[in-house]
C-alpha cells in the first residue's frame, strides 16, 4: 500500500518492512540507523574486494534523512507513481544507497554480501535493476539531467511528487551539470531538489588541486537556484535543512551539505586514498572496531 | 533513362507526422535543442506547447531530460540534427537510454552529406555507426517521406530506444499511397535475379535507378530498401546472396560501421558472395547537396559499376 504524508507507515519486526515517509523518524532512531548501516556500508564493500568507501560513508546520513524520514516512498511498491523519486548521480557510492535500500526493505539486506559480483543485482555503479535505484549510472554529470526530466514529468501531471538528486562535488566539474542547472531554473522545475555532497576530495585528490569550484553557492545563486547550506553529518542541522527545503519552494533549490569523506572510520576520513579502494582484512578489522 | 520522382521532405513529415499522432498519444512530449524550426518540431511547440521542452544547445542535459522523462512513464520525442543528437551526447545515450533500455525516441534531421554547404562538421556520416552500437537501440532511416511518417509511427507505438535518421535535402518519394512500413522487415523494392543492391535512405532512390541502367545492359538487379538497420532482417539478406550470387550495399554514411559492414557481417556468417559497397569514403565538404552526391561517388552510375563487377567475380 502507498503511503503518503500523513499516514503511518507500517514497519517490520527489524524495521525493514514497509516504510511510508509519513513515518518521519526522529533524530535518535536516525542516528542509530546510520551506525548500523556504516558497518554495512563498510562490510559490504570489504566482501567485494572493491568499491567507492569514502562517497559513501560522506553521503549516508543525508540518503537516510531522505528515505528514512522526507521522503514519500513505498518500499513494497518501488514503481509507485506518486512516489518522491531520489537520483544517486555519483553512481560509484552505490554502496550508501543499497544498504539505506535494503533496510527501508526494498530487498533482502542479505543481498549486500553480492555486490559487485556475478548475477547480482548490485552492481558496481547503481542501476535500476536493483529494486528502488532510478537512474542507471557511471558516468558523471547526469543526474541533474535525469532528475529534471522526472521533475517535469510530475509537473506535467500535476503531481505533488518531489525528486531529489544527490551530486558529488566532483562531478560539479561535468558541463552537463551546468547545462541541467540552468534548464532547470528557466523551466521552473521547482519541485526539484538537488543536493551536493561536498566532501572536497574526487577521484585522485582534493577537489580544490583538481578543479577549483568555489565560489559554490554563489555559482547556484548565479543559476537561478535556492541555495541552502548545512553540515552533511550532523541531524539536528541536515534534518532540517532538507525539510525546510521541501517547503515554499518557488524554485529548484540545491542543499550543499558540508560532509567529511569517509566519514566514522578514522584513517579513511578526508583521505583521497579511499574514494575508490576496499579496506584491506587489517582495515577492515579496524574500521569496525571503530564503528562497534 | 532515369526515373522522375516527386520530392518531399522527411523533416517536415515527422513535425506533422508527431503533430497527428498528440491526441492519439497524450504520454508524448516533444524535446528539442534550439533548432526546431529546421527540425520542425516547431509545429508541436505551437500546439502543445505544455507538453514542449527547449533545452538550447545543451545536448547531454538534452538527452538526460528525455531519459528521465521515459522512466517517469512519458515518451519523448527528441530531436536536433545528427550530429549533435547522437555524436555530442553519445554517452547519455549509452548509460541513460540504451543500458536501461528507456522508451526515448530520437529523431535526428540533417544526416549525412545531404545537409551540403554546412560543410564536414555539419555532415552526421558517422550516425548509423554509433547508434546501431548501442545494444537496446532500433534505427531506422527511411527511404522516403511516405516510409518516414510511418516509421514515426512505429517509434511510438513500439517500446525501448529508437534512432530515426532523417535528411536536411527533400528526397525523392519511391513510395506509392498504399506502401505499408513493417518495421525490422527490409522490403524487396524491385525484383531481379543477377545481383541485389541492398540501400538505405537516400540511396533507394539512387539504386533504383541503378537497376534501370542494368537493365537496359540486360542485368536483372533486385533491390531492397534496407530501411530498419538495426535489428536487420537477416532473412532478407541471406535470401538475396543465395537467391542472386552477388550484393552491393549503397548508404549515404561512412563506409566503416553502416549499411555495408551490416550486412557483410551477415553475407560473411551465412552464406559468403562477392560483395561491393557503395559508401562514403571519408570527410566532405562544403557544396550543394547534389554536386556533393556526384563529388562522393553516391550516384546511379557508381552503383551500376559496383554491381557489374560483384557480378564479374562471382564464381565459375
Amino acid at each position: 500500500m502507498a503511503t503518503s504524508v500523513g499516514q503511518t507507515g507500517q514497519t517490520g519486526a527489524n524495521g525493514s518492512g514497509a516504510m511510508g515517509a509519513a513515518q518521519r523518524r526522529a533524530i535518535p532512531e536516525l542516528e542509530a540507523i546510520a551506525r548500523e548501516l556504516r558497518r554495512d556500508v563498510v562490510e559490504t564493500i570489504y566482501a567485494a574486494g572493491s568499491g567507492h568507501p569514502g562517497g559513501s560513508l560522506s553521503e549516508l546520513d543525508i540518503l537516510i534523512c531522505l528515505y528514512f524520514h522526507a521522503m514519500r516512498h513505498n518500499p513494497n511498491n518501488p514503481q509507485w507513481a506518486d512516489r518522491d523519486r531520489f537520483i544517486l548521480s555519483k553512481g560509484h557510492a552505490s554502496p550508501g544507497l543499497y544498504t539505506v535500500l535494503a533496510r527501508a526493505g526494498y530487498f533482502p539486506q542479505e543481498e549486500l554480501p553480492t555486490f559487485r559480483k556475478l548475477d547480482s543485482r548490485l552492481q558496481g555503479h547503481a542501476h535500476p535493476m536493483t529494486p528502488g535505484v532510478e537512474m542507471n549510472s557511471g558516468s558523471l554529470g547526469m543526474g541533474l539531467s535525469f532528475a529534471l526530466g522526472c521533475a517535469l514529468a510530475a509537473m506535467i501531471d500535476g503531481k505533488g511528487s518531489l525528486v531529489y538528486a544527490l551530486l558529488g562535488d566532483g562531478e560539479c566539474d561535468e558541463g552537463e551539470i551546468w547545462e541541467a542547472a540552468m534548464a532547470a531554473s528557466h523551466h521552473q522545475a521547482k519541485n526539484l531538489i538537488a543536493i551536493v555532497d561536498r566532501n572536497r576530495i574526487q577521484n585522485d585528490r582534493h577537489t580544490d588541486e583538481v578543479m577549483t569550484l568555489e565560489p559554490l553557492a554563489q555559482k547556484w545563486r548565479a543559476f537561478g537556484w535556492r541555495v541552502m547550506e548545512t553540515d552533511g553529518h550532523d541531524y539536528n542541522a541536515l534534518l532540517p535543512t532538507i525539510n525546510r527545503a521541501r517547503q515554499r519552494r518557488t524554485r529548484p533549490t540545491v542543499i550543499i551539505a558540508h560532509t567529511i569523506k569517509g566519514k566514522g572510520v578514522s584513517f579513511m576520513e578526508n583521505n583521497p586514498g579511499f574514494h575508490g579502494r576496499a579496506p584491506n582484512k587489517d582495515e577492515f578489522e579496524q574500521a569496525m572496531k571503530e564503528l562497534a | 533513362m532515369v526515373a522522375q520522382r516527386s520530392m518531399a521532405s522527411t523533416r517536415q513529415v515527422y513535425g506533422e507526422t508527431l503533430v497527428d499522432m498528440a491526441e492519439e498519444y497524450p504520454d508524448i512530449v516533444v524535446l528539442g535543442g534550439d533548432l526546431n524550426v529546421s527540425v520542425f518540431t516547431h509545429l508541436w511547440r505551437d500546439q502543445y506547447p505544455s507538453r514542449f521542452f527547449d533545452f538550447g544547445p545543451a545536448e547531454q542535459n538534452l538527452i538526460g531530460v528525455g531519459a528521465g522523462l521515459a522512466s517517469s512513464g512519458k515518451i519523448p520525442f527528441v530531436s536536433t540534427f545528427s550530429v549533435f543528437g547522437v555524436g555530442r551526447p553519445f554517452d547519455q545515450l549509452r548509460v541513460l537510454v540504451s543500458q536501461p533500455n528507456l522508451n526515448l525516441k530520437l529523431v535526428c534531421t540533417h544526416a549525412g552529406i545531404l545537409t551540403g554547404e554546412d560543410g564536414m562538421s555539419a555532415h552526421g556520416i558517422e550516425d548509423l555507426a554509433l547508434s546501431c552500437s548501442l545494444p537496446t537501440f532500433t534505427v531506422v532511416c527511411p527511404a522516403d517521406a511516405l516510409e518516414a511518417a510511418q516509421a514515426v509511427r512505429a517509434a511510438a507505438s513500439t517500446d525501448g530506444p529508437f534512432y530515426i535518421r532523417l535528411s536536411r535535402a527533400a528526397t525523392p518519394v519511391v513510395h506509392d499511397d498504399s506502401y505499408r512500413f513493417t518495421l525490422g522487415r527490409a522490403e524487396v523494392i524491385r525484383d531481379g535475379q543477377d545481383v541485389t543492391i541492398i540501400a538505405t535512405g537516400v540511396m533507394v532512390s539512387v539504386s533504383l535507378d541503378a537497376a534501370d541502367m542494368l537493365a537496359q545492359k540486360g542485368v536483372s538487379a533486385r533491390v531492397v530498401n534496407m530501411h530498419t538497420l538495426k535489428p536487420a532482417d537477416e532473412g532478407t539478406i541471406i535470401a538475396a546472396a543465395r537467391e542472386t550470387g552477388a550484393i552491393v550495399t549503397a548508404e549515404e554514411h561512412y563506409i566503416h560501421g553502416g549499411l555495408g559492414s551490416i550486412v557483410s557481417q551477415v553475407v560473411g556468417e551465412h552464406c559468403p558472395v562477392p560483395l561491393a559497397m557503395v559508401a562514403l569514403q571519408g570527410y566532405s565538404e562544403s557544396g550543394p547537396a547534389e554536386q556533393l552526391m556526384v563529388k562522393c561517388g553516391l550516384t546511379p552510375e557508381r552503383v551500376q559499376e559496383a554491381a557489374e563487377a560483384a557480378i564479374g567475380r562471382k564464381a565459375g
